[in-house]
């Protein structure tokens, strides 16, 4: 990093000169922070980095997933680590597939205005409006299938002025979609059977008795 | 060659009226018109907003405008009409696309609030099916009937949101008659209720059933008084609210006789021999055995 370009950044209001070449979570560690929560797989997959931040001398409030957006010069910064919002429990089992499952749980989303905020808080680019929308009108094939590459990062949720929670919708929606849709996969039952029936043990008991060293190795030269 | 049209169904088209949207896509194809739903659409915005400032509730319906400029740059239609069917879609659009239509400042606001999408550009015209039938031409809708409704006696009903304001009615907003044309094309018989343009008592009969089961009890009650057979409609409220609610109505009103209520689209289909598309086990009351025994359903066909 020695040599390399600087950028000012301000996390939660506090001024830091940090590389250019950090991603927003590796520039807080870089300024000092110690990330307990807020941070997790560092891989933009588990979701658990929400970030807002805006840029000097822009209104826009922006999203990102800290692991994922490289810092930029003027960005004011603060990370979510948590967002509140009650997950309903329901027995997947005794649900009827159809809207009134949706406004039975999470009522509010009746409330929705169409207004897109939710969609254009989504770090992962998903038309979260659309999904909430076909699952208002029981479409539960699109509400999936819109929300499949949600990772519950959560920012839909505390942008949303409806006060839906987004990605409880499309959680529901996937849950629907594959016990009373789809149904259940061949291929899966089927490996099930096969891990059931002890044919991967003789591996398994192998791999449990390799070091560390042999398993990173192992790892990295996986096919 | 089918004209291709936008069609907006809306949420109750696709839970509670299915048979309506059945109904009219199969009968809408017989006439020629071939109902293209709108590939991304949401909700139309349910009410409109009576408030002049009231931005934010002319975004959902907005939206949905220009998903039909969308749609018919990526030539999936062949014009800029948008159909819709229940009537509650039909004004809540209507209305928003007059509102954007007649006022600059707010069709800026809502450019501004919906940057993401292309800017609205003006050139969709909402209507609702029932004008589409209309402009087809009543010899077209004799011409395309397989099995004339013979001996059936429908009593028209319109309720208020094809109507009112009058700027958006589709047909003279005090005495309409689009309906009873058609009726008469598809050969039934019809009876005149005073009421036809009144208040079935609407979304009161969430919070106030009462006073909605009075209301839709005049309605039934002047149809069952000029010998209707049924009721025919082209909103899903109100059919929930004069067929669906009607062993309710019955329990005040135990004189009130079993009157079924079918969407207009139905009895096209019926006429136009879809039987398979009207979509008649969706309704109650159950029309069927009415139709039955005025030999109009199945191996009874004359």
């Amino acid at each position: 990093m020695s040599g390399g370009e600087m950028v000012t950044v301000y996390i939660m209001g506090k001024r830091y000169r940090v590389p250019a070449n950090l991603t927003i979570m590796k520039a807080m560690e870089y300024a000092g922070y110690q990330l307990r929560r807020g941070a997790g797989c560092r891989g933009g997959f588990c979701g658990a980095c929400s970030t807002i931040y805006r840029m000097r001398g822009s209104f826009r409030l922006q999203v990102a997933l800290a692991c994922q957006k490289m810092v930029e010069d003027g960005m004011i910064i603060t990370q979510l680590p948590f967002i509140p919002s009650e997950k309903k429990r329901y027995n997947l089992e005794k649900l009827k597939p159809g809207a009134s499952v949706f406004l039975e749980y999470y009522p509010e989303i009746a409330r929705c205005l169409s207004c897109n905020t939710c969609t254009k808080a989504c770090p992962q680019d998903l038309m979260v409006m659309d999904y909430v929308q076909a699952a208002l009108r029981g479409d539960i094939k699109t509400a999936a299938e819109l929300s499949f590459d949600c990772i519950s990062c959560g920012l839909c949720a505390v942008r949303c002025p409806a006060e839906i929670v987004p990605y409880h919708i499309g959680q529901l929606a996937r849950r629907l979609y594959s016990r009373y849709i789809v149904g259940p996969s061949e291929q899966v039952q089927r490996r099930a059977m096969e891990v059931e029936m002890g044919r991967f043990d003789e591996e398994i008991q192998r791999l449990k008795s390799l070091d560390t060293d042999t398993l990173r190795e192992l790892y990295s030269r996986r096919g | 060659m089918s004209h291709r049209l936008a069609y907006y169904p809306g949420c109750t088209l696709k839970t509670n009226a299915i048979n309506y949207e059945i109904s009219a896509i199969a009968s809408s194809k017989a006439l020629g018109i071939e109902l293209v739903e709108l590939p991304r659409w949401n909700c139309c915005g349910t009410v409109h907003a009576l408030a002049r400032d009231d931005v934010m509730h002319y975004i959902a319906p907005v939206r949905n405008l220009i998903r039909v400029e969308q749609m018919r740059g990526s030539g999936l239609v062949d014009e800029g009409r948008l159909v819709t069917l229940c009537e509650m879609c039909y004004n809540t659009l209507r209305r928003a696309d007059m509102g954007v239509k007649e006022d600059q400042e707010r069709r800026r606001k809502l450019r501004d609030i919906m940057e993401e999408e292309p800017p609205y550009r003006g050139e969709v015209e909402v209507v609702h099916l029932l004008q589409l039938v209309k402009e087809l031409g009543w010899g077209k809708v004799r011409e395309r009937v397989e099995r004339p409704l013979r001996g059936l006696r429908v009593a028209p009903y319109y309720g208020c949101l094809l109507l009112r304001p009058r700027g958006l009615a589709i047909d003279d907003y005090n005495n309409p008659t689009i309906m009873e044309r058609l009726v008469e094309s598809l050969g039934a018989e019809v009876v005149e209720i005073p009421f036809k343009a009144k208040c079935c008592g609407s979304y009161q009969t969430v919070h106030m059933s009462q006073v909605a089961a009075m209301l839709s009890h005049r309605i039934l009650r002047q149809a069952m008084e000029g010998g209707a057979d049924m009721i025919t409609l082209a909103c899903p409220l109100c059919e929930y609210n004069l067929g669906e609610r009607q062993e309710r109505i019955r329990g005040l009103f135990p004189d009130l006789k079993y009157l079924p209520v079918l969407y207009f689209t139905q009895l096209m289909a019926l006429a136009f021999g879809l039987e398979g598309s009207a979509g008649l086990e969706f309704n109650n009351p159950d029309p069927r055995p009415l139709l039955r025994s005025k030999g109009l359903l199945g191996e009874s066909r004359k």
